[in-house]
């Protein structure tokens, strides 16, 4: 996994609350097999049927940092919602409220997403489409989101945080700890269920 | 100190805990289907990893399935080919696999439930929102994203940080006609799609305990709808009579012992939850939804709302952009809006529970002229055991679509689709923009609002016929 310390750069404004992962990826475009590519099928029906869909307007197809509203990422647990994100560019993704599983995929896979207050998320948005060119930097080792005249901390638990820094693979670490699995191993309930 | 049910399975699936670490918890079930797994296995090859613990993994084919010819060759290629890689990935690395054909093929969620495989105290896991469902048993279940499937066949645990816990009580008795589908689209309701985020959900009270283990799993199936990534019910003596018998589940001793444990995980009568939410099941009518997202639903006797009723600027606007995507009119009443299609199925409503209800409306009846209905069995065993009822032909004799096992028009990954601009009445559980096929407008209803829609041609209840 590539390190995440600091990121500037361009945001897009994505006025919309509850956006789901079959919005930010239908169905159709689950079915490749490897980890890559996914990038066509980032929000395809919006980008396909709506001109004024934000990726649709030229001013903002350079930028990194995704702006959205609240609960963001809900429904299925499909992670290629968060690589089509990073196939697009997409570097950090900023809202007032996450859903569960998209959250944990994506900081899995180091795409930063950062919980601000909802009157930060608008004064942002404000912002943006008053200037597109406003640059929006995200800010990990600080904890702290900067943008002209917004400088605002941000919440992240010290472990995700340091693993998100150093680029580590979760399993590498975990595989660390066979010891404690193999012993936990010893303990299980003998009537558990097994598959064959 | 006083635990809830949560609480305790957690604990005791610790395997590791560190100061200022996530606890390492052991998985005792990994559920595996073709669309979130592909590369998770790719990612185990890469680095010479193995599957830690095949014996506690199981995979199934459900999200292509076609529900036609099940047995051919799958005209889409790109489908073939994710089917194709399971079946490799499963043979590569030891993995037991249903197969299309297989008479244990069916949906995830509802293939691990009949074999027995979901018991109370487990931790159950799957590359799938849907693995709430086997919370129902009183498992902690949850779905996860495709690294963390990597992450559990390499090392059988999860770091994961503990859940709050939030309860919903529903007191009361239900009326005839409501189900427990009716319950938790309420519920949905009333917290909002996120209102449920961060928590495992333990549903409790006189209304959920008179539910059938089948009823029950529709119930914590949705609870990813409301934000929530699991939610529990305490197992009791319906519980213990549904796993009895079945193939995987423990026997004489083993099972005395089994059931002792399992009565001992029921929250403690002096435990606190972060959050409570308390319904009324008299009160509760049959629920629909009329929006894009499963939060966005009214009892079937309301109209569609105006947007301008909303007070939260945020909801306003997501309802004008429901009404507009749906192409409805506020103030229409919901009994008036007819449907094209009507979706019997998923691994919310694809149980034989489910089938029966709907069969004992629309049996002696027709599908209404104009109206395709499809029923979908969510699994092979579910449509063997269904036919062996003779509900197969009470479906088809209506006039009813009668298919194979899979997840179908839930999501559409096989060619069971929506058209755009068409409008249905389904069983399942996501009634986002497009989730049916490409500009499909679903409204999310339980089994028996299904059938009487299907009779009626407009959303309806079974009073109405």
């Amino acid at each position: 996994m590539e390190k995440f310390t600091v990121h500037t750069g361009r945001a897009v404004p994505l006025r919309y609350s509850n956006v789901d992962t079959d919005q930010i990826i239908p169905a159709v475009y689950l079915k490749r097999v490897s980890r890559t590519g996914f990038e066509d099928g980032l929000f395809a029906a919006w980008r396909a049927n709506d001109p004024e869909f934000v990726l649709n307007q030229p001013q903002y197809k350079d930028g990194t940092v995704l702006i959205a509203g609240s609960d963001f990422g809900t429904g299925s647990s499909r992670e290629h919602a968060v690589w089509a994100l990073q196939d697009h560019g997409f570097k950090a993704v900023v809202a007032p409220r996450f859903a569960d599983i998209f959250r944990g995929n994506s900081l899995k896979g180091g795409l930063l997403t950062v919980v601000l207050p909802q009157q930060v998320i608008e004064r942002l948005w404000d912002m943006v489409e008053a200037d597109p060119a406003t640059e929006v930097t995200v800010d990990l080792q600080e904890r702290e989101v900067r943008a002209p005249g917004v400088s605002e901390p941000f919440e992240l638990d010290d472990y995700t945080r340091w693993r998100l820094l150093a680029g580590l693979d979760d399993i590498a670490l975990t595989l660390r700890e066979t010891e404690a699995i193999d012993d936990y191993e010893t303990r299980r309930k003998s009537w558990l269920p097994v598959t064959q | 100190m006083a635990r809830t049910m949560a609480e305790k399975v957690w604990e005791e699936h610790v395997a590791r805990r560190a100061e200022g670490e996530p606890d390492l918890l052991y998985i005792d079930l990994h559920l595996v289907h073709e669309v979130t797994s592909p590369q998770a296995f790719e990612g185990l090859r890469l680095a010479g990893r193995p599957v830690r613990r095949p014996d506690l993994t199981l995979a199934t084919e459900d999200h292509n399935v076609p529900t036609e010819n099940i047995l051919g060759p799958i005209a889409d290629k790109v489908s073939r080919t994710q089917i194709e890689t399971l079946r490799k990935n499963a043979s590569d690395f030891g993995v037991r696999l249903f197969p299309m054909g297989d008479l244990d093929q069916g949906i995830v969620h509802v293939v691990g439930p009949q074999l027995g495989l979901t018991q109370p105290g487990m931790t159950i896991v799957c590359g799938d929102s849907h693995t709430s469902t086997h919370g129902a048993f009183g498992a902690l279940a949850f779905g996860i994203g495709t690294s963390q499937v990597e992450h559990v066949l390499a090392t059988q645990t999860l770091p994961m940080t503990p859940f709050k816990t939030m309860a919903v009580t529903v007191n009361g008795t239900l009326k005839p006609g409501v189900t427990s589908k009716d319950i938790i689209l309420a519920v949905i309701a009333k917290i909002g799609t996120g209102g449920g985020q961060g928590y495992v959900i333990e549903y409790r009270g006189e209304a959920i305990r008179a539910l059938s283990m089948e009823a029950r799993m529709t119930v914590c199936n949705m609870s990813i709808e409301a934000g929530a990534r699991a939610g529990m019910i305490a197992p009791d003596e319906t519980t213990f009579s549904y796993i009895k018998g079945r193939p995987h589940a423990p026997e004489g001793a083993q099972w005395d012992a089994a059931v002792r444990h399992w009565r001992s995980l029921r929250t403690d009568d002096d435990a606190e939850f972060d959050m409570e939410v308390v319904l009324d099941a008299e009160e509760l009518s049959p629920f629909v939804t009329w929006g894009t997202n499963p939060g966005q639903g009214a009892p079937l006797n309301d109209a569609v709302p105006d947007p301008a009723s909303f007070e939260d600027p945020a909801a306003r606007a997501a309802a004008e952009k429901a009404l507009e995507y749906m192409d409805l009119t506020p103030g229409t009443p919901l009994r008036e809006v007819g449907v094209e299609t009507v979706f019997l199925g998923s691994c919310t409503n694809g149980r034989i529970e489910d089938l029966r209800a709907a069969a004992e409306i629309i049996r002696g009846r027709r599908v209404a002229d104009g109206v395709r209905m499809l029923v979908v069995p969510g699994s092979m065993r579910v449509k063997e055991q269904a036919n062996a009822e003779g509900l197969g032909e009470v479906f088809t004799e209506a006039g009813a679509e009668w298919r194979e096992a899979g997840c179908s028009m839930c999501l559409g990954m096989n060619p069971d689709q929506l058209k755009p601009g068409e409008r249905s009445a389904s069983t399942s559980n996501r009634n986002f923009e497009g989730r049916q096929g490409k500009g499909g407008r679903t409204h999310l209803v339980s089994p028996l609002v299904a059938a009487a829609t299907a009779v009626r041609g407009t959303l309806s209840s079974p009073d109405d016929l």
